[in-house]
């Protein structure tokens, strides 16, 4: 492994200002990503700031009967979380549904908001890729390319996003905290992530310096489900995975929250499905007519283009067992 | 010949033969006291790491190794500028049988050459793995780029027929096929595809090399011990008898350690160049960029049938490649010579060459592929026909071989599906597609046929008796986790009538009298044959000596009156323990060598193929869940019933029928190799993006054996390795086939294929 400086901040103010002043700083949570990264060339920091000392590892009632999560919970101990398994559901599912037993021991909150893409091409020093290797092209655009993204993409990258966690996130209005040398502010956690663009190594809204400390999950009142949809049946990334809440009173949805993973390289909350939901009945021509309408904007390939009707599915599927309460699995 | 092991058996009482024994290295395994290739400690232990190739097919112009260098605990850099040369690899020769054991022909690090995208071009030699690994990082070879032949599927049309052997026939032509299949009133003709896989293992590759002076100790994850230990004296042009090869823990084989690839030959390699003992572990990606793994394949199955479902017409026509560095011709077709009785069979296999890593042995290499498409292409045809997959078989089991005429050594097809459909509940199936379901589930049903080849190899053994009455056999086996060593010990303590704990197996050392390779489900049945020759030989020795001992009760008895037990011999009215007769003959041990022929193997080989043919085989039933809204697949029941002769140790046995169906559900819904059509690079080389089945994708599986001996092979025994895979990818999609009415002709079978 390349050489590195390693540092265990004292406090909050100290890990933000080493990874503010140090060129090449990092934040080291579970490490479950960055250190795989690291071992591969991908990752190359300079320093390493180790935060896992920083208390910010508890779960906490905020008023109005949301939570406030820290950003170094771990991620089997959020799943467990009996507050977080009554009103979020769909947090404690998608959790569940990611890596291994082993592997959420580990994971942070923090950590796997910044999870890096698990496309094959940025892993493969030898393969050309914009996000690792800025303007060296994109080896996936005619490659292989049946788990990569449809929604938001970009000529310059196709990846995706791989966090289950965050697709939760994003259907729940979760708010982001992060302090940073100028302070603390707070980021919609949907505002979180970029769209690639020209610039697909830039992959979120974060300054230099900037440490997420918490994760505020605001109350809701509708019922939630996270369904995954993958390979095998454990221990692979989404081809596509939904996560939902709908309430419907008198045939109508009066409240509908539909995110994705799996198809797009952010946490993609998917707004134009629920403009055609929203005040409508739930049944099952509404559930494909909203889908399908958040995926008319999709770029399809030949290796992904089964995703967009996959996609239609499994939301169908998802929100069909949710106003019907049909035990999906 | 094909009654002898028939015989002899009875004569030794069956108290170990057919238990649930303990591995007899479980406590060394489980405690951690067991020393795989890469935990040899040396003093002066150097590591070394690989800087794999990034271009298909090319030449090295230079290679840049400044940086590489610079790294604190670098000790040298081997190119081809500066290594030193090993021999060529030798030509594939029936003749040098050692030759067979080269994973490729590249000369490593003697050569500019590039043969495939991951072929190793220099080599790290450093203080630390970390410093290894990360100077690998930075050498930076430059190529001159060659075009490269890399696509399969764009290479297909150009296939070249596989040539036949004496060992390993390719093709067949009995009647006429074509013209039986134009006229058959109902038939099916359907084009599969199977994909490249890669091996995996749970131990990468590893190999510790010393080197003193001329004498060479290799610790070596391998299951082809004596092969190696040929092979590296070969390349490094040093005698053989000064090689050593100790592999007494392999973490697992499938025939990915059955040949010697680029990080043997470079650990070796750089251990001479500086003079250290070296240590190379490969990555997870080094495994997939210089090991072998099973060829693609695309294949057409023809079959045509009257109307009561016998077969008219047979045809299976595969293409698999092998690489222009190496790779050996998949006998795809393999099981079509031996399933169905059908008057008009042809039979082609042809290959084409690549510029990839070249293919190897990947558990029932040929069968595994090819039962995929036959037995697909078989449950078709019972669809067409409106018949039960199950009695479309039975009408079509043939008396003799169909391609050959020889006589069946063994067959019990017929009792494996009776059986196998009692246990399963194969009345319970509806035999509509899509009509069976368990709550949204769609629930399906497939049978499909199971068959490997049995072969019987040589192998060498000694056997000591101890006037303490221990038994201490000796023979260079490979024990890859499978249990190898404690089926022989339970052999021997059955032959030699001893407890099972007073046999001690000495394995996995070349200095020890040589066993074939583990591969073609050969070894247990190769070993046995030695072990039951030896302790033969040695019970005589042993009764020579009591009939010369005044007073013993064996005096004017005969051996064939004599029963081995108790740690002795004995008949009904007494007998003697062997430290008894030791002692009385002032011996301190008796010992008997059986030597292994093998100019004699092969003529038995040739021999016995023209009249006989024998085979593990079995009949598979897989229950799928189909997800009806994003065709998720899983396997949700399996039961497998087996004719595997006499059964040795029936918990390792049953862990590699089972294995093998868990390696089969991989390959039907989930494993694949994914090669960049555009740089013949290997995109997916690891776990996390390799798909081998996680334990949730894994049900019980419930193994059945019939456990009736083959009368022809050693104590009755067929091998267990590779027939379980066998027929498993072709049990899936026949089960995916009955629950959405959807037949996928391409593996793996994942949920796009549904949609």
């Amino acid at each position: 492994m390349r050489p590195f400086a390693y540092v265990k901040p004292a406090d909050i103010e100290a890990a933000v200002r080493v990874a503010a002043t140090e060129p090449g700083a990092k934040f080291l949570g579970g490490g479950t990503n960055l250190v795989d990264l690291m071992r591969e060339g991908i990752e190359r920091p300079d320093t390493v700031v180790d935060v896992t000392g920083l208390p910010l590892d508890t779960v906490t009632e905020l008023p109005g009967g949301g939570l406030r999560v820290g950003a170094l919970v771990r991620n089997s101990v959020l799943a467990a979380d009996r507050r977080v398994r009554a009103r979020y559901p769909v947090l404690s599912q998608a959790l569940l549904a990611g890596a291994s037993a082993q592997l959420r021991n580990m994971a942070t909150v923090g950590g796997n908001l910044l999870q890096r893409t698990r496309c094959p091409y940025f892993y493969d020093g030898a393969a050309a890729c914009n996000k690792r290797e800025p303007g060296s092209g994109c080896d996936a655009l005619d490659g292989f390319n049946r788990g990569h993204a449809i929604l938001g993409v970009s000529e310059s990258c196709i990846a995706t996003h791989p966090s289950d966690m965050c697709v939760a996130l994003a259907a729940l209005d979760a708010v982001v905290e992060v302090r940073g040398p100028d302070g603390t502010r707070r980021v919609p956690l949907t505002d979180l992530h970029r769209l690639p663009g020209g610039t697909p190594e830039i992959e979120t809204d974060l300054a230099r310096g900037e440490l997420v400390t918490a994760v505020e999950l605001p109350p809701i009142a509708a019922a939630s489900r996270y369904r995954k949809v993958r390979d095998r049946a454990s221990y692979a990334f989404a081809l596509v995975s939904v996560a939902a809440a709908l309430q419907v009173r008198d045939g109508e949805i009066t409240e509908i929250r539909l995110a994705l993973g799996g198809v797009a390289p952010k946490p993609w909350r998917a707004r134009e499905a629920e403009r055609v939901l929203l005040g409508g009945p739930a049944d099952e021509a509404a559930f494909r007519r909203a889908a399908e309408a958040e995926l008319a904007q999709a770029t399809l390939r030949p290796g992904n283009a089964f995703k967009a009707g996959l996609a239609t599915a499994t939301i169908a599927a998802t929100l069909r067992e949710l106003s019907t309460g049909e035990d999906l699995r | 010949m094909s009654t002898k092991y028939a015989e002899a058996a009875p004569q030794a009482a069956t108290k170990y033969v057919g238990r649930a024994v303990d591995r007899l290295d479980a406590k060394a395994k489980t405690t951690g006291e067991a020393r795989f290739a890469a935990e040899h400690p040396y003093p002066d232990l150097a590591h070394a790491a690989l800087v794999h190739a990034t271009v298909a097919r090319g030449r090295v112009t230079a290679v840049d190794t400044a940086r590489a260098r610079a790294v604190r605990g670098v000790i040298d850099v081997l190119t081809h500028e500066n290594a030193p040369a090993m021999k060529p690899a030798p030509k594939p020769s029936l003749f040098n049988l050692s030759s067979l054991v080269s994973g490729t022909t590249v000369n490593y690090l003697a050569t500019d050459e590039v043969y495939w995208n991951g072929q190793p071009v220099a080599v790290v030699v450093a203080e630390t793995p970390e410093a290894a690994r990360y100077a690998a990082s930075l050498v930076r070879p430059s190529y001159e780029e060659w075009p490269a032949v890399v696509d399969f599927a764009a290479e297909e049309p150009n296939a070249v027929p596989q040539k036949s052997n004496p060992m390993r026939e390719s093709g067949a032509d009995k009647g006429d096929a074509r013209a039986a299949l134009a006229t058959a009133p109902v038939s099916v003709d359907l084009r599969f595809s199977t994909p490249p896989q890669n091996h995996n293992a749970i131990e990468p590759h590893a190999t510790t090399a010393v080197w003193d002076g001329d004498r060479l100790t290799v610790h070596e994850a391998t299951q082809n011990i004596a092969w190696t230990r040929k092979h590296l004296a070969l390349r490094f042009g040093v005698p053989e008898r000064g090689v050593r090869v100790l592999s007494p823990y392999v973490g697992g084989g499938f025939g990915g350690k059955g040949s010697v690839w680029a990080g043997t030959l470079l650990a070796v390699l750089a251990a001479r160049a500086t003079g250290r003992p070296v240590r190379l572990a490969l990555t997870r990606e080094g495994v997939y960029h210089t090991v072998g793994g099973r060829t693609p394949s695309t294949q057409r199955v023809a079959l045509g049938a009257d109307a009561q479902g016998r077969l008219s017409a047979l045809i299976h026509t595969s293409v698999s490649r092998t690489a222009r560095a190496g790779g050996g011709p998949e006998p795809v077709t393999s099981a079509s010579r031996h399933l169905y009785a059908s008057p008009n069979i042809h039979l082609s296999d042809s290959t084409v060459r690549l510029d990839l890593v070249p293919n190897t042995f990947m558990r029932a290499p040929g069968e595994a592929i090819g039962t995929f498409a036959l037995e697909s292409a078989m449950d078709e045809l019972s669809w067409e026909l409106g018949m039960d997959p199950i009695e479309l078989r039975m009408r079509n089991e043939p008396e003799r071989n169909p391609v050959g005429g020889q006589r069946f050594a063994h067959r019990m097809l017929r009792e494996a599906y009776a059986v196998g459909a009692e246990r399963f509940g194969w009345r319970e199936r509806d035999p509509r597609a899509g009509a069976m379901r368990d709550g949204r589930w769609l629930v399906g049903m497939g049978v499909a046929t199971a068959y490997h080849p049995a072969w019987l190899m040589a192998a060498s053994v000694t056997m000591r008796l101890g006037a303490d009455g221990t038994v201490v056999v000796r023979c260079g086996l490979q024990e890859m986790g499978m249990g190898a060593a404690t089926a022989q010990a339970q052999i021997a303590a059955d032959e030699m009538g001893v407890p099972l704990e007073s046999v001690r197996m000495e394995y996995g050392d070349s200095d020890l009298p040589p066993s074939p390779g583990a591969g073609g489900s050969a070894q247990t049945a190769s070993v046995a044959a030695g072990v039951l020759a030896a302790g033969a030989k040695l019970k005589r020795s042993v009764h020579a000596l009591a009939r010369r001992l005044p007073g013993s009760p064996l005096r004017g008895r005969r051996l064939e009156e004599l029963t081995p037990r108790d740690g002795g011999l004995f008949h009904a009215g007494g007998g003697q323990t062997y430290a008894e007769i030791l002692a009385g003959a002032g011996r301190d041990h008796v010992e008997a060598v059986v030597k292994a022929s093998m100019p004699a193997f092969v003529v038995r080989t040739l021999r016995d193929r023209r009249r006989l043919m024998r085979a593990a085989s079995g009949a598979q039933f897989c229950e799928v869940r189909v997800d009806p809204d994003t065709f998720e697949v899983r396997v949700s029941r399996w039961v497998g019933v087996f004719d595997v002769g006499t059964v040795i140790n029936a918990t390792t046995a049953a862990s590699q029928l089972r294995g093998g169906i868990v390696m089969g559900i991989g390959a039907a819904l989930s494993e694949q190799t994914l090669i960049d059509h555009r740089t013949g690079r290997i995109v997916n080389p690891s776990l996390a993006e390799y798909h081998v089945p996680v334990h949730a994708d894994v049900p019980r599986i419930d193994v059945h054996y019939l456990d009736e001996p083959d009368p022809t092979m050693p104590l009755g025994l067929l091998g267990v390795g590779e027939v379980g895979i066998t027929g498993a990818a072709a049990a899936v999609a026949n089960a995916v086939r009955h629950a959405t009415g959807k037949r996928v002709l391409d593996l793996p079978i994942t949920l796009d294929k549904l949609l």
